[in-house]
């Protein structure tokens, strides 16, 4: 069976990466290294795009500069690896990258068979429907026998099968590799509806000539739950990069700002929640194998959870997403990190 | 051999370096052992590091449902299919774009080679500027170009472009034809096209025969032509035309009923064969041209007609020399098909090497199997090749 094994692997060699598996270690890696190479999109307006400058931004990009600056000191020391929704796994896994922020959905088949490590949720979403108004159509119900453009490489095929299924209509999918290959069929009418995660609508939208003459449809089919991972296997790079993240959910539910945290770090406060976040009391960052200033690195170089919202996809943005779902449990959100204590 | 009786005085390391046999065994004895060395590493690499991360390898994954659906699927095929069958469609659809693109190819290709050697100079000089440009643009490109061509300058289903009077309707989503339902007296009919089939292979040897015999000649071509084709519409006609017809018709969104082509389709067959076409336009003028004047001239000679010269004389020595190069313009249409998924034609790479791969998470299983399928493919066409080769080589006596 070995020997079966090593034959049929063998077929698949030339696919296969070189590079051995760091299965433990990631964080005495990336130090050695100097730079963390942090796996994102190959490019959605919002979330993770080189700007006209050449530097990546965006939502996603901005939590791995949060990590970046609290594990190297450097919102800077990131090396962004650019990912399909095909290879992003792959990439994951075969140790060219540490850690995964890339619009993906949190499932349990990715989480036990993938052999990934979720970290928690940075934007709750669910997948939608854009229509040109024209059409006229004002719920996915309308929908029996439409043409949907589908960009492939993630969950969204499958939700679209149950949810045309469920309504016992007919569809016709026309399933596109690139968001901008997906756009041009769209706007070209090849199809009649255009399927992604809301979010993503609104970011594809955002970049279209006459953004408001489509609408998306109110009817959201699936919950998206998009999160960062790391590889299974090595607990301490996921307790650092999820504490990470949380710090960052933590720092706007309890006001420390990027403008303001430096000054909090400076003299322990009267509120024991701030001063355990900013190092001036215990000490947490010694827990993740870091120093006691790593949650004000990471809030300072881009800010907190609302600030890094609003300023990549929020209301004045020309994404325009609002916080939705995606605001603190304390303002009717179901954001809620757990405490850092 | 002197050489080895004057060598084998020397020491072995000064033999190593002069001795020009051994010097070449050993050199490619180390050659195969690093090769070997390096294949054993890489097999070992991936085995132990999908091991390490706990990721068997496993083909059970294939009899699970698949849950997405496929567009042009030529077969029953739904999302509660499991992956096996998503990919078998796939695989059909990969044999579908090739196999009418070797056939359209072939054709055009054909015609551009024998249009480049037309001693009209705004023919030739045409078709050459037609090569070059086909030749030096890359496939991926005249993909989306044509993709671009129809989705964008054809209708909407809504205001489709309708020809032979409701027949035809041309729109971005696919050109729409009449389907043919059979009824059951279309037996008859195909019944008298194997009955015409059979007539032909006969009437061929019988022709042959006569014209070893007494030098007669048969329209062979003709007859044949009647025997296949005119039998069987004639059977079509006495039975009553035993076909209704399932027309297209524009229903909310898209048409129903009726056969489609789709754009996807239909860009990645044009797209693949002109590209091919150019190549073997020039493939077929270098077989052409390879033949000698003389044997136009002897044949002349001889009383053969110009016909009667190409067919018997030019085309069998031009054929030896154009199919070897023809069947790697065939491995190459079946190969680059696989840019299918730049503009959504769902081939075995889209199939179970792209979202059956996504949903399931099992890259090296899908790539084996996508490769393997590929790797059938080309074998299965350079055998194919290779026999016609054989029976097309010179026969010499």
């Amino acid at each position: 069976m070995k020997l079966f094994k090593t034959l049929a692997v063998s077929a698949a060699v030339a696919l296969a990466s070189t590079s051995g598996v760091a299965n433990a270690g990631t964080l005495e890696d990336v130090k050695a290294r100097g730079e963390l190479n942090c796996v994102v999109t190959t490019g959605v307006p919002g979330f993770a795009a080189p700007d006209d400058s050449g530097r990546w931004a965006g939502f996603d990009v901005d939590f791995c500069r949060a990590t970046a600056a609290a594990v190297l000191g450097s919102p800077d020391k990131v090396k962004f690896v650019p990912t399909t929704g095909k290879t992003r796994f792959t990439v994951l896994n075969s140790g060219e990258g540490d850690l995964l922020y890339r619009n993906t959905t949190i499932t349990m088949s990715r989480d036990a068979d993938l052999k990934l490590t979720f970290l928690g949720v940075n934007y709750y979403d669910g997948q939608g429907f854009m229509v040109p108004k024209a059409l006229g159509v004002t719920s996915a119900k309308q929908l029996d026998g439409a043409s949907v453009c589908i960009q492939t490489g993630t969950t969204t095929e499958l939700n679209l099968a149950d949810y045309f299924r469920a309504n016992n209509m007919k569809y016709e999918p026309v399933t596109i590799e690139t968001n901008e290959e997906g756009q041009t069929n769209y706007l070209a009418g090849r199809c009649d509806v255009y399927t992604t995660d809301a979010s993503g609508l609104a970011a594809t939208r955002s970049t279209f000539e006459h953004p408001n003459a489509h609408i998306i449809l109110p009817e959201i089919i699936s919950k998206e739950p998009l999160g960062p991972a790391v590889r299974q296997g090595d607990d301490q790079w996921a307790d650092v990069t999820r504490w990470v993240l949380n710090a960052l959910i933590s720092a706007e539910e309890v006001g420390l700002t990027q403008a303001n945290v430096k000054q909090h770090a400076a003299k322990a406060g009267s509120n024991p929640d701030i001063n355990r976040i900013v190092g001036t009391e215990g000490d947490f960052g010694a827990m993740i194998g870091l120093d006691k200033q790593w949650a004000v690195r990471a809030i300072s170089a881009v800010g907190n959870y609302g600030e890094i919202f609003e300023r990549n996809i929020g209301v004045n943005t020309s994404l325009g997403l609002a916080r939705g779902l995606n605001a603190q449990w304390t303002n009717g959100g179901i954001l809620y990190s757990p405490p850092i204590r | 051999m002197t050489t080895a009786d004057t060598s084998s005085k020397q020491s072995l390391f000064y033999r190593l370096f002069f001795d020009k046999e051994l010097r070449s065994v050993t050199i490619q004895v180390i050659t195969m052992a690093i090769m070997i060395a390096f294949t054993f590493f890489l097999v070992h690499n991936v085995t132990t590091n999908l091991e390490t991360i706990g990721k068997g390898y496993s083909f059970d994954f294939l009899w699970d449902a698949s849950n997405y659906d496929i567009n042009q699927h030529l077969i029953p095929y739904d999302s509660r299919s499991p992956h096996w069958r998503a990919a078998l469609v796939g695989l059909i659809n990969t044999l579908l774009v090739a196999v009418a693109g070797i056939i359209l190819s072939t054709i055009v290709g054909f015609l551009l080679g024998v249009l480049r050697l037309s001693s009209n100079w705004l023919v030739n000089r045409t078709v050459y500027v037609y090569i070059e440009y086909v030749r030096n643009v890359p496939v991926l490109l005249h993909i989306l170009l044509v993709h671009g061509i129809i989705v964008n300058t054809l209708p909407v289903p809504k205001n489709a472009m309708m020809a032979f009077d409701g027949t035809l309707f041309l729109t971005n989503r696919g050109f729409y034809t009449p389907k043919p339902l059979f009824e059951p007296a279309m037996w008859a009919v195909l019944i008298a096209f194997v009955i015409g089939i059979g007539f032909t292979i006969w009437f061929k040897r019988y022709a042959k025969k006569v014209q070893d015999a007494t030098g007669k000649i048969y329209p062979v071509l003709l007859i044949s032509l009647g025997a296949i084709i005119g039998l069987p519409i004639i059977v079509f006609f006495l039975a009553g035309m035993p076909v209704t017809l399932d027309y297209p018709v524009l229903s909310g969104f898209n048409f129903k009923g009726g056969l489609v082509l789709r754009p996807e389709f239909v860009a990645l067959w044009i797209a693949l064969s002109l590209y091919t076409a150019a190549f073997i336009a020039e493939i077929v003028r270098a077989g052409i041209q390879a033949i000698s004047h003389g044997q136009t001239e002897a044949a002349f000679a001889l009383g053969l007609k110009p016909g009667r010269t190409m067919q018997l004389i030019i085309i069998p020595q031009a054929l030896r020399v154009i199919i070897p190069p023809l069947s790697s313009q065939y491995l190459n249409i079946t190969k680059n098909s696989s840019l299918a998924i730049a503009i959504g034609y769902m081939d075995i790479v889209a199939t179970i090497g792209g979202i059956s791969l996504n949903q399931t998470g099992r890259e090296m299983e899908c790539m084996t199997i996508v490769l393997g399928i590929y790797l059938m493919f080309s074998l299965m066409i350079s055998a194919f090749m290779n026999w016609y080769n054989k029976r097309m080589r010179l026969v010499e006596r």
